[in-house]
């Protein structure tokens, strides 16, 4: 058993043992905690599709993050206060049912990183950030703009979504839900690290001259990765506005695209288990750091810049050495 | 005579004032080599990158297996079956061997679009690129990492990938910079094997190379074709002797 591994196994193992410990002890708080950390890991697994893969240094994952919140809280808005989204051509009701929040929030925001990306992917490098960066900006202001759905305040929801046989308003299972849609996606990038187009997308961010001279569009194997990365990143934006039963433009923020590419830094760029350590360590630090000193964050810079200077595969990589070929 | 597989009529290409391509024109016929030699700065990899859709001309036409292929994008040339290798090697770094082939043999079969299944399982192009691989001599280190091979194991596997693509024609930017004289008679060896597989447009160098394998050879200077000839004419010529293989009788 290699090394790397050994290391995800044992990060899953917490992800069950450490939430199944406070359970026993009644200590919902630390629960909570948990299921932070894994949403966090979600959307960073997201953009560690984009980012480890595909090399897309996307400062605007918060874009597709704020549409999977805004997805759950305009469904859920309109179903708890009984009016239909739209009347015409049809009449479409809100609803509280996860699983079809889950399907909007996947499809808006999908469609948001296809529209995004064929704008975005038309430049490279510093030009990617920055028109990614512009994107958060916009929908931030739009969302603080717009006073249907609370506007700068944001809007709470007064019960969680419910999913079919769960009660979700008990911690632990919808911290299993969220833990359940985390597996799924970890299982699924590693399928896709290693597929076709994988192996196609991996060689679009190390030769893209490469990729094309062997007759693929590297900029269309780009985008497709940007919308899976995004569509993810918006499941979890869903969930995290369930967690908080709040949404407010703060979702769409650079500062959170900021975090979310911390997460993946941290704990390893490309690594499957990165993003999952990084968003676990981040949550811990905030709840042990944030609890001694509000300047925290000096700390958690201080840590960054550590990984970034001396290891350069984030946490994973401090443990498990450099990545395996992967065969 | 047979038809060319690749032709090239009245090429113009400038930057500014200067004429990089200057009315260039040739052909590639079927099972040939024919070499493009000529100075530092007679236009050699900008002609290059005309032929393979990196670069649009200003003037003239580039046909392709009997079409016009001159607004074509790298891509669409490169599904007719134009395979190119690259002065500096242009790879995967971080993945293996075998997955760099395997990437030809997606691009060959316009596949690229699996997500689930392992890239390695789908026996079709594992076949093709493990034979590509045999054929170069790189059959033994196809799970290496790309960035551990030698530099003319990278040479190569330049030519492996090209392989996999079923080329009609390679187009070949100086396969031997930076080979020694071991590694590039080895190279020279599968160049002239190569050709029964599709004529190979060589840009080149080493001229021993080049007067080994060439059937026919064009001098290019400051942007235009000077002569084309084969080997013997062109060795006789005193205007490429000046140039290349100093006054030495």
């Amino acid at each position: 058993m290699s090394r790397e591994r050994a290391f995800n196994l044992a990060a899953l193992a917490l992800l069950v043992a450490v939430p199944a410990w406070a359970q026993l002890t009644g200590e919902t708080f630390t629960i909570t905690l948990a299921t932070r950390a894994v949403i966090f890991a979600l959307a960073a697994t997201g953009l560690n599709i984009a980012l480890g893969l595909g090399g897309l240094v996307s400062l605007g994952h918060a874009v597709f993050f704020g549409i999977g919140g805004y997805a759950m809280g305009i469904l859920a808005f309109h179903a708890q206060s009984y009016t239909p989204l739209t009347d015409w051509p049809v009449t479409i009701p809100g609803t509280k049912l996860m699983p079809v929040i889950w399907l909007v929030a996947i499809l808006v925001s999908a469609l948001a990183a296809l529209l995004i990306g064929l704008l975005a992917l038309r430049t490279t490098g510093v030009y990617f950030i920055m028109i990614t960066l512009a994107f958060g900006q916009m929908f931030y202001y739009f969302a603080i703009s717009w006073p249907a759905y609370g506007g700068e305040d944001g809007m709470a929801i007064y019960v969680r979504n419910g999913f079919p046989g769960l009660n979700t308003l008990i911690p632990i299972q919808f911290y299993g839900l969220c833990l359940a849609w985390l597996l799924v996606v970890l299982w699924f990038n590693a399928r896709l690290a290693r597929s076709r187009f994988g192996l196609a997308l991996n060689a679009a961010r190390q030769a893209p001259q490469r990729v094309e001279t062997v007759g693929l569009d590297p900029v269309r194997l780009k985008l497709v990765a940007l919308v899976i990365s995004g569509a993810v990143t918006g499941l979890a934006g869903a969930l995290f506005a369930d967690l908080n039963r709040f949404v407010s433009p703060t979702m769409f923020s650079w500062q959170l695209s900021g975090e979310i590419m911390v997460f993946v830094i941290i704990g390893g760029v490309g690594r499957l288990f990165g993003p999952v350590a990084g968003a676990c360590l981040f949550v811990a630090l905030e709840h042990l750091l944030g609890g001694i000193t509000a300047y925290w964050h000096v700390w958690l810079g201080v840590l960054l810049l550590f990984i970034v200077l001396f290891g350069r595969g984030g946490l994973v990589g401090i443990f498990a050495g450099r990545g395996a070929v992967h065969d | 005579m047979t038809d060319p597989v690749l032709s090239v009529e009245g090429l113009c290409k400038s930057f500014g004032a200067l004429r990089a391509t200057d009315g260039v024109t040739l052909d590639l016929r079927p099972g040939e080599i024919h070499a493009i030699i000529g100075p530092n700065g007679a236009g050699k990899s900008t002609l290059i990158q005309q032929i393979c859709g990196g670069l649009s001309p200003d003037a003239g036409r580039i046909r392709f297996l009997g079409a016009d292929v001159t607004a074509l994008p790298v891509r669409a040339r490169a599904r007719m079956g134009l395979a190119r290798t690259f002065q500096i090697s242009s790879l995967a770094m971080e993945d293996t061997v075998l997955q760099n082939a395997l990437l030809g043999a997606l691009g060959a079969a316009g596949r690229p679009w699996g997500f689930l299944r392992p890239a390695l399982r789908d026996a079709g192009p594992r076949t093709l690129a493990e034979q590509a691989l045999e054929r170069v001599g790189l059959g033994d280190v196809a799970a290496v990492r790309t960035a551990e091979l030698s530099h003319g194991q990278r040479r190569q596997l330049e030519v492996a990938v090209a392989l996999t693509l079923s080329p009609r024609a390679f187009v070949m930017d100086e396969p031997m910079a930076g080979l020694g004289s071991a590694g590039s008679q080895q190279l020279t060896a599968l160049l002239a094997e190569l050709k029964a597989d599709a004529p190979v447009l060589l840009v080149e160098h080493d001229m021993d190379a080049v007067f080994a394998l060439a059937d026919r050879i064009s001098v290019l200077v400051y942007g235009q074709v000077v002569m084309t000839g084969t080997v013997e004419e062109v060795r006789a010529d005193p205007r490429v002797r000046e140039a290349y293989l100093g006054d030495a009788p």
